[in-house]
């Protein structure tokens, strides 16, 4: 389900039902780059200035996992009071990087496992005066037979 | 062993590591005027001056060389302040062993000292939407904790290590701090202690992960001509350096960033960054890796001490945990690793601490690191790698 609200950060990742992390492609030698770069491709056997934005793939597969049992410092907002750990995992998708995220609302480490399947989703970071402010998050992709209703 | 390209370590020195809430010139001074001691060299002869900086207070900080070489007396000396986080002691030493080598200096003192604040290391005050250090909490909740539990939790998956393994490494570690008179920590811990401590991020407990500490080092580093002239005719010396930079494409994810370099064009380089800043130092000194006596690394968490070994080639990837149960890196086994103590028993005063660690080494051979010696050791390696590309590999013989 997407999140109402507003992205946290601007221009990072697209909403709706099929949101998907925004990238830069180098329209040189085509190295994808997130977050977004700008100015100089980073690739140094390219002399690159142009980019292209580009949609990284929804799905990608978990090179590590972890999560927060203390609360961070700021400028982390805490979302609730008292805090609720969280987990986090990083990602490596089909464009040849990792991808750190936070996972999804009610999924923890013993829902991960390196190598596994995870699906980027849209969700709620945390509310502040100017309402709720969303997220990319990584959620596991339930294996065949896991939900009765697949 | 020697090269054309080696320097000696004529002196060595620390202040005592802990929560002293002192100011950071304090302890550089106390570590520098014990450098100038063991050493036996005037600081009216000191002719270069490198100020390992902190960042966290204020001006005296950032102008770390200086800050030093007023308060042990002006005395004429050229100045350099280096900066590169964890790396920092290396790259200071580094500037130092250059303009040896190029014959501008001939006695140089590198001092490093820090005063750090509580709890978890966090960013600069401010709102900055275009630093990944600060993104990283703003948007992630990702502290330096979590980014040590993504590679021990690597270990897990691929290599079939336990959290038992990893408050192995904190036993073994804690044992060797106690003969440690400038360790904080020097007390004995058990697996129970370190498994019933609390999760700070899975599967690290509280005991995996290093504290932040107040401490300074500093090392007097000679041309071997003039630690001839001296009388030191086999003095240790530094026989390389390794201050390299990532290649791209950097494809293990590192502290700050919220994402890694992509491979799919340029294809992934021969070597991880942490592989490649041991293989630099080897290099660089044409020493192998099976020569190395003991070494001296950067055990941020106990994890982390385990891909140490490997970057290091003291044992093929994955074989780590097979050493350290068998004893292998315990004082009195086939590689000692971390025998001062390490990061468990220091905790981290960054720009001290990469010179802490070739304090250490620089006693090893010379026979005189007391009850935590590693017998008849030659060679010492040192490896740190920090934020934003830094590392680094201190290789040390004798």
């Amino acid at each position: 389900m997407a999140a109402t609200g507003t992205p946290a950060v601007d221009g990072w990742f697209t909403t709706g039902p099929q949101p998907a992390l925004l990238g830069s492609r180098c329209t040189t030698c085509g190295t994808v780059f997130f977050p977004r770069a700008a100015g100089f491709c980073r690739n140094p056997a390219c002399a690159g200035e142009e980019f292209e934005e580009t949609e990284l793939s929804r799905r990608g597969t978990v090179w590590s996992y972890t999560d927060a049992q203390y609360q961070p410092p700021p400028p982390y907002v805490p979302r609730t009071d008292p805090y609720e750990p969280f987990a986090l995992a990083a990602v490596e998708l089909p464009e040849g990087l990792v991808v750190l995220g936070q996972v999804a609302d009610g999924y923890g480490v013993a829902d991960l496992r390196v190598g596994a399947e995870v699906e980027l989703v849209v969700e709620t970071l945390y509310a502040d005066e100017a309402g709720e402010r969303t997220t990319w998050r990584w959620k596991p992709v339930a294996e065949m037979g896991e939900e009765a209703d697949q | 062993m020697s090269g054309s390209k080696d320097v000696a370590v004529l002196g060595v020195g620390m202040h005592p590591w802990g929560k002293w809430g002192r100011p950071f010139v304090e302890y550089g001074v106390h570590a520098a005027r014990a450098a100038l001691a063991d050493s036996g060299v005037d600081w009216r002869d000191v002719d270069l001056v490198v100020g390992g900086e902190t960042v966290r207070n204020g001006y005296g900080g950032y102008v770390a060389g200086a800050t030093f070489a007023q308060a042990l007396g002006w005395n004429g000396a050229r100045v350099a302040t280096s900066y590169a986080a964890c790396a920092t002691g290396a790259q200071a030493l580094d500037t130092a062993r250059a303009r040896i080598l190029a014959g501008m200096c001939e006695v140089a003192l590198v001092v490093g000292a820090d005063t750090t604040p509580q709890g978890f290391l966090a960013p600069n005050a401010g709102e900055r939407w275009d630093d990944p250090d600060w993104l990283r909490f703003r948007l992630l909740g990702m502290t330096n904790p979590a980014y040590f539990a993504l590679y021990a939790r690597r270990r897990m998956d691929l290599y079939g290590a336990t959290p038992e393994d990893f408050a192995r490494v904190k036993v073994k570690n804690a044992r060797h701090g106690l003969e440690n008179p400038h360790a904080r920590y020097r007390k004995e811990v058990t697996v129970e202690d370190v498994l019933t401590s609390a999760v700070v991020s899975d599967p690290l407990h509280l005991l995996d992960i290093c504290a932040t500490s107040d401490g300074a080092a500093a090392v007097v580093l000679t041309s071997t001509d003039y630690a001839r002239r001296r009388g030191v005719s086999s003095p240790v010396r530094i026989n390389a350096i390794s201050t390299v930079t990532p290649t791209f494409p950097n494809t293990v994810l590192d502290m700050p960033n919220l994402s890694t370099d992509s491979s799919l064009v340029a294809g992934a380089p021969e070597r991880t960054f942490k592989e490649s800043i041991g293989q630099a130092a080897y290099e660089e000194a044409g020493i192998d890796p099976a020569d190395v006596d003991l070494a001296e690394v950067y055990d941020l968490s106990t994890a982390l001490e385990l891909d140490w070994m490997e970057d290091l080639q003291l044992c093929k990837r994955g074989e780590a945990e097979a050493l350290l149960r068998a004893g292998e890196t315990a004082i009195g086994g086939r590689i000692p690793v971390n025998p001062s103590g390490g990061l468990a028993c220091f905790g981290e005063a960054v720009p001290a601490q990469a010179l802490a660690q070739v304090c250490e080494v620089a006693w090893q051979l010379r026979g005189q690191a007391g009850g935590r010696q590693v017998e008849s050791a030659r060679v010492g390696i040192t490896a740190n790698q920090g934020l934003f590309g830094h590392g680094s590999s201190v290789l040390l013989s004798i």
